[in-house]
């Protein structure tokens, strides 16, 4: 399979579908059923065409596999440059997973339905392009080019606050980003290149240069991530997107936060990451215990799972400077599981939401007895988010604790308390809609999934569970890549520090 | 360097050309009346398509010309280039718009034809006097243009007021004109460059006559680029102007005396630049940040556009700041895609018409997805890349200009330059926010004419795949950066 060019497949055969969408003409209904089915099949054989890189991923190493290369832009040393590693592959299947999922979810949308599959193909794209890209120049245009479709999504097909929330989503994101394309440009003024394996190899900058362009990055992935107290965002856009836009958000866009800072802060400013770790600590369990308190008091369940979002994510951001082989595994599992089971708990909620039309809590309860099968898929994700052993969350969950109790145990203790109020708020939540007596008589009405629901449900409940109960393969993807980024993080921290020590002891 | 007459005149051909054609249009007009008048425009497109073939195959080498009065370079040839792609564009997407508002007078094109000569003088000259004639024939020209609607109240009071700022601003320039010549005793920048540099190498201190003279120099080409401050102009005068001229001052005129700024302060001025940095850092992130800020206010789409243009100034500002050749190269390479952006922004700005009138407030964009989902598209396009949002090609424009300032140690202009740009992200949203968000309230005319959709179409698809094939521009603007630094 060496000789295709696998990954550029992958990505720009959504786009290539989108410019089919595009051609369509006629009658408004026709344009519409086309669309779907265009989007739909589209996404499908992508997703195909990304288990090939799956299945022909090689464990036990650390290299970037299935590389291309091309010169773009010659004079400034730019190549069209992509590749995937044990940390980035998971990630690309994560987004050709849920993009047919998100198709098949919105198949009842009725509105511009050319321009919204257009817009979920276009992103599909570019999320795939952020996690394949390994030239900076590339990743920056994937990275902030996937603001243009999620803004027209949340604001187009959003609910009644939407051009709020699109405009403070795009806004906050610009503005994190934009930073981070000045430190773009510093390093490769200092390190001559935008590629990024070689500058990972090679760049070794002056501490406080380091420091500076650490928080350039921060400013870029901590919004994006959320975290505390830039998460902002992310309840609205989440309360407001649509059900598709909310599970993309979640299930993806999140991770490219966490994605950047494995992939460049760590590697890259090795120096600065030691000392502004406490600073990320801090922040990340004031997100965990804050954001938890603050999803218990939430009356609509777009903006409590939101906000479990943010709680999450701070285990990921733990995990991730813990820089403990566990910790790091435990934060790229938590992305994945994460990836899955909150898009899936939008999902369960945009089921309920297309009936009724309200995300009250309130205006639910005693689900159980009209909708025994969406219970159960309910009650299958709410306890992967709580982190139930068996189910994904708990093995991320369990890593990042496990890793966070080797560098800093009241770090552990605390972020360890997140899945105690984790429990509280999910299983309210589920208490209040699926249990209790069926007194509202709107909901005496409501069918249960039908088969296109099951078929969104099937493939992410088998996930959920057998990545619980069987978490083997995906650790083995990772832990070559995780190894290697350990062991040049600590040489890196040994180089700079020989110096110091021998102007102390002269 | 001498040169033989016959070799001048053709390394100026296509100046002289222009002047030639606008000379017997201006006599086939006065000869045929206001009839005659859509051919002479035609005519004036023409000459204008010549004069680029002309620039593109020319007739001699680089060079300096008539006595080092006139400089023919790789630098030159290429923002001439910019330049006679943008004038006939913006004259002939304008046209039937200046027919239906009954201006389409036969002094119009010649006008404007005789401006664009000017640009191209400002552009080549090589020596104080001969960038003071071409400004003036360009000034003059575009006074007139703008107040080409006696019977409009609007227009004439931004014809005066142009005109007035304008002289004001032509004033300082000569002023300041002077008193370098005073100091200097030549006004040839080859001589002054030399003059200049032999002083640094002595280790003499810049009188301060010379310096002043040189702020008023920059002060006066600062504002025909309309830099904050002297950008008080730029609103009115791009709001009472007929929109079809309004687009014609965005494009050309901004290049060429952003190509003069350029070429003035590097060349000449080039020794000195620690003395000007100072001002054009300032200039630069005051056009920024009142071009972002101020633009958030408005709700007629021309002054939008007016301190949009004020803000893009001061990202070009960026790149000249660093006074690098990668500089200069961002500078090239923004001003391209400016134009593209700008071009295809104000073809959209002439398709707004309901019920045969032209209409120019942004709540008339409302709904626009809806009723004319092309021109959305391309809208929306320009200003997510006016926004700079990548892979649209205004990313490429910034991304430049701050590599340069970055490489130059300008962190300060840097960060508050990217801030800006979230900042004026919000006001470029507000129209994509209008035209797809919103639902319509009075829908649009169909477009007049082919033309306005043809440059807003090529227009989008410059801008929308300008990063499949970044190397024409780029490798342009390298050559003509490095032109400007050998010379």
């Amino acid at each position: 399979m060496s000789s295709w060019p696998l990954l550029s497949l992958v990505t720009f055969l959504p786009l290539v579908g989108a410019g089919f969408i595009l051609l369509v003409r006629g009658d408004e209904a026709v344009v519409a059923r086309n669309a779907r089915y265009v989007a739909l099949w589209t996404s499908l054989i992508t997703f195909v065409l990304s288990l090939f890189v799956w299945f022909g991923f090689e464990t036990g190493t650390a290299a970037f596999q299935f590389v291309e290369k091309a010169t773009w832009i010659e004079s400034f040393g730019v190549s069209y440059h992509l590749g995937v590693d044990g940390i980035s592959m998971p990630f690309v299947l994560l987004s050709t997973l849920l993009t047919p999922l998100c198709v098949l979810a919105s198949w009842k949308m009725e509105t511009r339905v050319k321009e919204y599959m257009i817009a979920f193909l276009v992103l599909e794209t570019l999320m795939v392009g952020t996690f394949c890209a390994l030239d900076f120049v590339v990743f920056y245009m994937f990275f902030e080019g996937v603001l243009i479709p999620m803004f027209l999504i949340i604001g187009i097909w959003g609910g009644p606050r939407r051009v709020y929330s699109a405009f403070k989503f795009f806004l906050f994101t610009l503005a994190g980003s934009i930073l981070m394309l000045l430190a773009i440009l510093a390093i490769y003024i200092d390190g001559g290149t935008t590629d990024i394996p070689t500058l990972i190899a090679e760049i070794n900058l002056d501490r406080e240069l380091q420091l500076w362009l650490w928080l350039a990055f921060f400013a870029s992935f901590a919004v994006k991530i959320p975290m505390w107290p830039v998460h902002t965002w992310l309840p609205d856009a989440h309360v407001e997107a649509p059900t598709a836009g909310s599970v993309i958000l979640a299930g993806v866009l999140l991770k490219m936060g966490g994605y950047g800072f494995l992939r460049f802060s760590l590697p890259m400013l090795p120096e600065a990451t030691q000392f502004f770790t406490p600073l990320v600590f801090a922040l990340s369990v004031v997100a965990i215990v804050y954001t938890s308190l603050v999803a218990l008091v939430q009356t609509d369940m777009k903006k409590l799972i939101a906000y479990s979002s943010v709680a999450h994510m701070g285990f990921v951001t733990v995990g991730i400077f813990t820089l403990t082989q566990q910790g790091l595994e435990g934060a790229i599992f938590q992305m994945l599981s994460h990836g899955i089971v909150s898009a899936a708990l939008f999902l369960v909620v945009g089921v309920v939401y297309d009936r009724l039309h309200t995300r009250e809590i309130e205006r639910y309860g005693g689900l159980a007895s009209t909708m025994p099968r969406y219970a159960l898929v309910f009650m299958v994700f709410m306890l992967a988010s709580v982190g139930l052993p068996g189910t994904s969350g708990f093995v991320g969950e369990f890593l990042v604790i496990v890793g966070a109790f080797q560098v800093n145990t009241w770090v552990a203790l605390l972020t360890a308390s997140g899945m105690v109020l984790g429990a509280a708020y999910m299983l309210w939540l589920y208490r209040k809609t699926i249990f209790g007596a069926l007194t509202k008589p709107d909901l005496k009405a409501l069918g249960d999934l039908e088969l296109r629901e099951k078929l969104v449900f099937a493939p992410l409940v088998a996930l959920a569970i057998f990545f619980g109960v069987y978490p083997k393969p995906l650790l083995d993807i990772m832990a070559p890549s995780v190894e290697n980024l350990i062991e040049s993080y600590e040489l890196a921290l040994k180089a700079a520090e020989a110096p110091s020590l021998a102007l102390l002891l002269p | 360097m001498s040169t033989s007459l016959a070799s001048d005149l053709a390394a100026a051909a296509p100046e002289l050309f222009l002047a030639g054609s606008a000379i017997v249009l201006l006599m086939i007009g006065v000869f045929q009346g206001d009839g005659a008048s859509r051919s002479i425009m035609r005519l004036s497109v023409s000459a204008l398509v010549v004069a680029l073939l002309l620039v593109i195959f020319p007739l001699a080498g680089d060079g300096l010309y008539f006595n080092q009065l006139f400089i023919k370079d790789a630098y030159g040839s290429f923002m001439k280039l910019l330049v006679l792609i943008g004038a006939p564009l913006t004259i002939l997407m304008g046209w039937r718009f200046i027919e239906r508002e009954r201006m389409d007078r036969l002094e119009l094109p010649v006008l404007l034809l005789f401006a664009t000569l000017g640009m191209l003088l400002m552009i080549s000259a090589n020596d104080l006097i001969s960038l003071y004639v071409g400004l003036e024939l360009q000034s003059l020209s575009l006074y007139v243009a703008a107040a080409i609607r006696r019977d409009s109240l609007r227009a004439s009071e931004a014809g005066l007021k142009y005109f007035l700022l304008g002289a004001l601003s032509s004033g300082m320039l000569l002023y300041g004109l002077s008193m370098v010549y005073g100091f200097a005793g030549t006004t040839g920048f080859t001589d002054l460059a030399a003059a200049f540099a032999q002083g640094a190498a002595a280790g003499e201190a810049v009188s301060v006559g010379l310096i002043v003279g040189l702020v008023f120099v920059a002060a006066g080409i600062a504002f025909k680029i309309s830099a904050v401050p002297f950008h008080m102009w730029t609103p009115d005068v791009y709001e009472g102007a007929p929109t079809a001229i309004t687009a014609f001052f965005a494009v050309a005129p901004k290049l060429a005396a952003m190509a003069l700024f350029v070429r003035v302060l590097m060349g000449p001025f080039g020794e000195l630049a620690g003395q000007w940095q100072q001002i054009v850092v300032f200039i630069s992130i005051a056009s920024m940040a009142l071009g972002a800020f101020a633009a958030i206010a408005q709700s007629n789409i021309k002054r939008l556009m007016a301190y949009s243009s004020i803000g893009n100034v001061g990202y070009a500002l960026v790149g000249l700041s660093a006074g690098t050749e990668e500089g200069i190269r961002g500078v090239i390479i923004f001003m391209t895609i400016y134009l593209a952006m700008t071009l295809g922004t104000f073809a959209c700005i002439l398709a707004m018409r309901i019920n045969e009138r032209s209409v120019e407030a942004i709540d008339d964009l409302r709904g626009l997805s809806k009723t004319h989902p092309l021109m959305a598209a391309a809208l929306a396009i320009f200003m997510f890349s006016l926004a700079g949002i990548p892979p649209l090609a205004g990313f490429f424009g910034k991304f430049y200009v701050f590599l340069a300032a970055v490489d130059a140690g300008l962190y300060t202009l840097a960060v508050i330059g990217v801030l800006t740009s979230v900042v004026g992200a919000y006001y470029y949203l507000r129209i994509v926010k209008l035209m797809y968000f919103d639902e319509p309230a009075e829908v649009l005319d169909k477009p007049i004419g082919r033309e306005v959709g043809v440059v807003m179409g090529l227009s989008a698809g410059a801008i929308l795949l300008f990063f499949l094939v970044p190397g024409v521009v780029v490798d342009g603007a390298e050559a003509a950066a490095y032109a400007l630094f050998a010379g």
